[in-house]
């Protein structure tokens, strides 16, 4: 290949992540975009990347996307949010306590022990503590919180977080537990929550997940090329099928930012990056 | 809970069961029922039915709309999503599944005769995927016989009964025994290798290949106990006799190593099977080998009719199948064929004691035995088409070894 159109960067949150970018980058240079990516570790590490000239384009995670915008807004710069998934959209985060727990409604968490997913999970620990304090019931001061760590810097991409609180919370070691409703009928479809076993007791408001981000100075050409050819992309194509499989979506859809807004206000409650985008909590470890 | 055709809705009521716990496939087959585009009204009374319902609706790229009714029922209007008619668009249909096809594509992979199978699934390279190249027009009824032929090493055999015998004899035996399992590894190894390289459209050859190598795998489990009985260990395996086995992995295509292995080698091994039931000293020996010929007898039928099959689609086979003994013979013509020791103890089985008058009964015995293996070679030869001359021929230069 000669010298890339479009550089994108992506998280390798999982080794199905090569797969799906060899597979994507095929595909769009037999339509003409001589596409590239480059895979990070972490999401701080591709924000960053993003302004140093090194990619075009980032797929990120919502938490990176508030990252981005805040670092693009304190340069006075901006980024797009071009494109997301069909599932990336009105998601919504459950609080979920056992069947038989005398936990009725968040109010009786008081005193309780709350299971979070990851630091940075948007879905399992970010949103649902600030569903919370919402409502006035508020970590740290009405109950405790005890974190399930998986893969730092990943964004709860890896469910694993939230797998380990579902499991604490059938075994008793917590009183309720945070995760997104498709985690929720996934570990009821899978046997990991016995149907029946829980209750939720809350529910927040549905917000959008990952995005399609570009970077300050992104080739406006290029862009454009890659989400026409994004949302081209059909789930009857036999070539396609098994990549969208993989990145869990049945089409791409252009980008929105109208369902970002509970996770900027649980930033900003919890602190976690400053309004320039600079990390600002201390025990997070990527 | 049948979605109703009352209204202009189909509908759905999954009760007071839960999405997770199966009323997904209530939902799945009432939405299957409407049109792309159209919608289904859905109700539940389950514990998360409204948040399951959504999750799994933007999974599968549904549109839908929740409202909550009274007493905690809930009502969806869920908007059937275009996307699960697209995974089959353009799928194949693995043949028919009656019929094996003349070829079978490597696309219909591991599907099932007459499945549909999904466009972009993985390419199989089975290297044996044209029907005339493996077929066997009974194969079916061989596979049936097989299955209700097969026995129970523990069971079928008295193990247990006590019998006398010479010292010398129990060695003849022993002798014999460790013969018959390297001769058995082989007749295993090769329908294996085989049986990895068909096409699992051609599931009546699998399912024959497949009890052959179970019908192997329980002679060498057979032989290797009456080897063992008296707490002797195995004897001798000659150069010449792996060699001449060796052959067999060598052969150069299916219908090739068949006629080599089961025609010719498994077929000598019927009338050596049935020497041994006859004069075996020891009701155990007589017992495995009359059950092992049975086996190799059902064998033998396959190969007769791959080869009676291949032969009516490509009658200039014939010639291959020639080539195919010469070569064997050529590349075995320096090695010594039947080693000695096994000789000399079927003699001795035979015979049943080591005086003159014995040996000679035994000696005629194993001549009677060798005339008899050699006319049923010739005898199969002639029945696949081979002129009487050429038949005798090439019966004659099957290998000593036997197999």
């Amino acid at each position: 290949m000669n010298q890339p159109d479009l550089i994108m960067g992506a998280v390798a949150y999982a080794p199905k992540v090569v797969t799906i970018w060899e597979g994507f980058k095929t595909w769009f240079q037999k339509r003409g975009l001589q596409f590239d990516y480059v895979l990070y570790s972490n999401y701080e590490a591709q924000v960053e990347a993003q302004f140093n000239g090194s990619i075009h384009l980032a797929w990120n995670s919502p938490l990176a996307w508030v990252r981005a915008d805040r670092i693009a807004r304190s340069l006075g710069q901006s980024v797009q949010a071009v494109a997301m998934r069909d599932t990336d959209r009105d998601l919504r985060s459950v609080i979920v306590t056992r069947a038989d727990s005398p936990v009725q409604s968040i109010a009786d968490l008081q005193d309780r022990t709350l299971g979070v997913g990851a630091i940075d999970s948007p879905q399992a620990t970010l949103i649902p503590l600030h569903h919370l304090r919402s409502a006035e019931v508020v970590d740290g001061r009405d109950f405790q919180v005890r974190r399930f760590d998986a893969l730092g810097g990943k964004h709860g991409d890896h469910i694993g977080g939230e797998r380990d609180a579902a499991l604490a919370l059938l075994r008793g070691e917590i009183d309720a537990a945070c995760m997104i409703d498709g985690n929720l009928l996934a570990f009821g479809l899978d046997g990991t929550l016995p149907a029946g076993s829980t209750r939720v007791i809350s529910q927040t408001r549905p917000y959008d997940h990952c995005n399609f981000t570009t970077s300050p100075d992104a080739p406006a050409y290029a862009i454009s090329q890659f989400v026409d050819l994004l949302l081209s992309m059909r789930w009857d194509d036999p070539k396609v099928r098994p990549l969208l499989e993989l990145e869990g979506l049945k089409q791409w859809l252009p980008g929105r930012t109208s369902g970002y807004a509970a996770l900027e206000r649980a930033v900003d409650e919890d602190n976690f990056y400053g309004p320039d985008g600079s990390i600002r909590n201390a025990e997070y470890r990527y | 809970m049948d979605p109703t055709a009352a209204s202009a809705t189909p509908s759905i009521d999954t009760e007071a069961l839960g999405l997770d716990e199966g009323a997904l496939l209530l939902v799945r087959r009432a939405l299957a029922q409407v049109p792309v585009g159209g919608n289904l009204l859905a109700r539940g009374r389950a514990p998360n039915w409204e948040l399951h319902l959504t999750a799994w609706c933007r999974q599968q790229g549904h549109a839908i709309q929740t409202s909550a009714l009274s007493d905690g029922v809930c009502e969806a209007i869920v908007t059937r999503g275009p996307w699960a008619e697209g995974r089959w668009r353009d799928a194949l249909t693995a043949g028919q599944s009656q019929l094996p096809a003349p070829s079978a594509k490597p696309e219909w992979g591991l599907a099932a005769r007459g499945a549909t199978v999904e466009a972009g699934s993985p390419a199989f390279n089975f290297t044996l995927s044209n029907r005339d190249e493996l077929w066997a027009t009974t194969a079916d009824e061989i596979y049936a016989q097989g299955v209700a032929a097969q026995w129970d090493p523990q069971t079928a055999i008295d193990w247990d009964t006590p019998f006398e015998i010479d010292p010398e004899i129990e060695a003849a035996v022993v002798q014999v025994m460790t013969f018959l399992v390297e001769n058995e590894n082989a007749a295993l190894i090769v329908p294996a290798r085989h049986l990895g390289q068909l096409h699992p459209h051609y599931r009546e050859v699998q399912q024959v290949l497949a009890l052959q190598c179970a019908d192997e795998a329980r002679h060498v489990e057979v032989f290797t106990r009456r080897l063992g009985m008296r707490g002797r260990q195995p004897m001798l395996s000659t150069a010449g006799g792996q060699a001449s086995l060796r052959t067999l992995l060598q052969a150069p295509d299916f219908s090739s190593a068949t006629f080599l292995l089961s025609v010719l080698g498994e077929g000598t091994f019927v009338n050596l099977l049935s020497f041994l039931h006859e004069y075996g000293p020891d009701p155990v020996t007589r017992q495995i080998c009359r059950l092992a010929a049975r086996d190799e007898a059902r064998h033998v039928a396959f190969g007769m009719a791959h080869l009676k099959y291949r032969l009516s689609v490509e009658p200039d086979y014939l010639a291959r199948l020639q080539n195919a003994i010469e070569q064997r013979h050529e590349a075995l013509a320096p090695t010594s064929g039947l080693n000695e020791e096994v000789f000399d103890a079927l003699i001795l089985i035979a015979a049943g004691s080591l005086t003159p008058a014995a040996i000679a009964r035994g000696y005629a015995a194993v001549q009677r035995l060798k005339l008899d293996m050699a006319a049923g070679r010739k005898s199969r030869l002639l029945h696949l088409g081979f002129p009487a001359d050429q038949a005798q021929r090439l019966a004659d230069l099957h290998t000593r070894n036997f197999m």
